[in-house]
């Protein structure tokens, strides 16, 4: 089956989603996801961050489609063509995409854990010149303890539903869900301390968003300052590769490792992610990469900065050494332009 | 005086009970389709009528029925869509209140066309009353061998049941239906796969409105011929209509399909006209989830044709100067109703009724809820309408399933042809802080003070 997306022809396998096409594509024309998860199966079609233009049906039927369809739901066909990244329309309708899950979400990067490995972060990166418009008060909803490893703030919930087709598929049972619906909708374990599965700590890594996040991790560290390094450990649970997030010598936090589209590649069980926190634990393999223009490669050992950027600071709220100014300073450069320059 | 299908017994004393329902002629058509026809000559006896769903899509109902998966082998189920919640919209309950025999009888020849062995009535919550007559005339039923095993002795087995929701809009719509009757959460399925092939546990299921249902059994006994000369084109046979607000004489009327829109406004035998001497300012033809209509665009169409009851009639003129006929609830305005307030109380609806599963929908119909608030209570500023326009036409196409749409529409008709309003609502606050300000200045005395 052939599948054009944004000009690029492929030749893919029947079932394969138009998503799945356009990440084998890679570049502008893969869509951002927030719900889609390719490891949990009926997991996507819910964000609406994906939407791509159907300029041509398919082969047989050759019409376009009216409205624009979710990627990750949405079957490629024999001679589809398909607008991502090169359609205005679909530009316009992620923006407003990005918008409504951005409206009722609490903006609380600088004391949120997830901060720098954030979906929703990213996402709201690549839509330049945004200016709110939401006036109104958002809907807040008081926070709930759901056990002793993982902390929901589900204000920060942009109800992506993985968390909960995770503990469909992967544990025995699922004791949280979704309650209430519309913009009231929340996450919710309903009974305190509940979600006490082998598997649990998955469900941090899954979400997109800072609700989910690693308890025994909190506060601890921004994740841009600390060290990720790839090891392993003989695991009788599950494979044991993870990556450790050190500085110095201390294990801050241990997640699975994930891939350029941010999904993680083996889960982990939870005694590999909480009860081991020592080095001595772990066979180091060496330093984690990240493929995603994100920024957290901006103390990554792997890559080196670029001669020909400048880096700006402003001198004035950082004073200090130069040499720890850049240190700490964002790039403002795609990471693809870098790897260009090199 | 029209033809009657579906209300012509609705008012013989005792109609509810099954021995006067059967003496008038009741069960007649399971007896024929049972006995006489075959399933596939049931799906094209639908076909040839152009009977078209009444839940508000229109989607012919025997085209519906041919896809269904027959050759998968698994078992197939017909759930009849009582969960009728749409604002201004009371056709259903009528039928299943007073001759609930007759959406039986309809449900059990549908799914011996459809070969279905067990069948649910998926009612709302609300409908509690209905719920309990409807088990009683389903109680009836299965007492004299309409339903159970071995129906009247041809070897067809049929279960039917009444499910109570628990009072959701959403579950009106088919795939959030099927999901809340296997006992989930009510949220819409992402289609394809389509409930004909993946619904009831992913086994064929078809979806239909209780008044298309209902007309099943006339057509059974008259032929699908006969039924299509009632109405006009593609719109064929009768519709209910639920009329409410500023009428003389507001209900549930049937009417055949093509009559004008003149006629059915203002003939004694119909509404009969505006409820008192107020002029007529807006109409919504089907349902709170329609656009709404300034009275230029009532009458005739764009094109200055008569606007008829029809499909096609009210969908002249596309978003921008026609509507739709949807599930028939006629709400009429007259020049004291407030379109701002309206339309907020719309959305409050639609925001309340959100199942929150995907984002536009979730957000975008809480932010055009408080910033309608805002308006109709005097905070607007002059950029908010701009902003809602923008924010519906970012709902719009973009959601699963048709609630974005229906949530979307009305903001975006009351903007199109109500604006002045809007603005009026933002520039003079002090103008609107009574409830009933456009009772002592409509907007006709006011327009002057938006041209300064």
């Amino acid at each position: 089956m052939k599948i054009t997306i944004d000009g690029h022809t492929i030749e893919v396998e029947p079932g394969t989603t138009v998503l799945q096409a356009a990440r084998m594509i890679g570049g502008a024309s893969v869509p951002p996801t927030m719900c889609y998860y390719s490891k949990l199966k009926d997991c996507g079609g819910k964000c609406r961050c994906c939407l791509v233009e159907v300029t041509k049906g398919s082969e047989r039927d050759p019409r376009p489609m009216p409205k624009l369809q979710p990627s990750c739901v949405t079957g490629a066909q024999d001679g589809m063509e398909v607008l991502s990244g090169n359609s205005q329309r679909v530009l316009d309708a992620r923006k407003a995409v990005t918008e409504f899950l951005l409206i009722n979400h609490p903006l609380d990067c600088p004391v949120c854990d997830q901060a720098g490995e954030c979906n929703l972060q990213d996402l709201a990166m690549t839509n330049k010149e945004f200016t709110s418009r939401f006036k109104e008060q958002k809907v807040t909803t008081p926070s709930e303890d759901i056990g002793p490893y993982i902390s929901l703030n589900k204000n920060r919930c942009i109800l992506c539903y993985r968390c909960v087709k995770l503990a469909e598929q992967l544990t025995p049972d699922r004791v949280h869900g979704v309650l209430y619906r519309g913009d009231h909708a929340e996450i919710s374990a309903y009974i305190h301390n509940s979600i006490d599965s082998d598997f649990s700590g998955n469900m941090i890594d899954v979400c997109p968003v800072g609700a989910l996040t690693d308890r025994t991790f909190r506060f601890q560290s921004r994740v841009w300052f600390t060290k990720k390094i790839n090891a392993h450990r003989d695991c009788p649970h599950c494979t044991g590769k993870v990556v450790l997030w050190t500085f110095g010598n201390d294990v801050l936090r241990v997640t699975a490792r994930k891939d350029e589209f941010s999904e993680v590649e083996d889960f982990i069980c939870n005694e590999c992610r909480f009860d081991h926190k020592k080095k001595e634990d772990w066979v180091v393999e060496g330093p984690h990469k990240f493929g995603k223009n994100s920024v957290l490669n901006i103390n990554n050992n792997a890559l080196a900065a670029p001669k020909d950027v400048e880096i700006q600071t402003e001198k004035l709220t950082l004073a200090g050494r130069d040499v720890d100014r850049k240190k700490i300073s964002m790039r403002d450069v795609p990471i693809e332009q870098i790897e260009e320059n090199k | 005086m029209g033809k009657k299908i579906l209300t012509e017994k609705i008012n013989i004393p005792g109609i509810r009970e099954y021995d006067v329902y059967r003496q008038n002629g009741g069960y007649q058509s399971v007896e024929k389709a049972l006995k006489e026809m075959t399933p596939e000559q049931l799906v094209e006896s639908v076909k040839a009528s152009g009977l078209r769903g009444r839940g508000g899509a229109g989607f012919p109902v025997g085209l519906k029925w041919s896809f269904i998966d027959k050759k998968s082998g698994k078992p197939r189920h017909l759930l009849v869509n009582a969960d009728e919640s749409e604002p201004g919209t009371f056709k259903d309950r009528y039928l299943m209140e007073f001759i609930p025999h007759l959406l039986i009888e309809g449900a059990i020849v549908s799914s011996f066309a459809l070969e279905a062995n067990l069948s649910y009535i998926y009612i709302r919550g609300e409908y509690m009353f209905v719920f309990k007559i409807l088990e009683k005339a389903i109680k009836e039923a299965y007492a004299n061998g309409w339903l159970g095993k071995n129906i009247l002795g041809t070897g067809y087995d049929l279960d039917l049941y009444v499910h109570c929701g628990a009072g959701a809009y959403i579950c009106g719509e088919e795939t959030a239906q099927i999901e809340s009757l296997e006992g989930k959460r009510g949220n819409p399925r992402i289609k394809p796969p389509f409930p004909a092939v993946s619904g009831l546990w992913n086994e064929p299921t078809v979806v239909n409105n209780v008044e298309s249902i209902a007309s099943i059994p006339w057509i059974t006994l008259n032929s699908g011929e006969e039924y299509a000369k009632i109405g006009i084109g593609r719109s064929t046979g009768t519709k209910l209509i639920s009329a409410s607000g500023h009428i003389k004489n507001p209900g549930v009327y049937e009417i055949e399909m093509g009559m004008t829109v003149d006629e059915f406004m203002n003939s004694d035998e119909y509404l009969g006209g505006m409820i008192d001497d107020r002029p007529l300012k807006a109409l919504i033809p089907g349902g709170s989830s329609v656009q709404i209509l300034p009275p230029q665009y009532i009458f005739k169409t764009a094109n200055g044709e008569d606007r008829l009851m029809s499909y096609e009639s009210w969908a002249d003129g596309g978003p921008v100067t026609g509507s739709s006929l949807g599930s028939g609830g006629f709400i009429v305005y007259n020049d004291t109703a407030c379109i701002v307030r309206n339309t907020w109380n719309l959305s409050r609806f639609y925001h309340h009724e959100s199942c929150g599963q995907c984002s536009p929908c979730r957000e975008g119909t809480g932010w055009m809820e408080k910033i309608l608030y805002r308006i109709e209570h005097g905070q607007g500023t002059e950029e908010d309408v701009d902003l809602l326009w923008d924010i519906q036409s970012h709902i719009e196409g973009n959601t699963i399933c048709p609630l974005g749409d229906a949530a979307a529409w009305p903001v975006a008709a009351a903007i199109r042809h109500f604006r002045e309003e809007f603005e009026y609502h933002i520039r003079f606050p002090e103008k609107i802080k009574d409830r009933n300000h456009f009772r002592e200045q409509p907007m006709e005395k006011v327009r002057q003070l938006l041209a300064k």
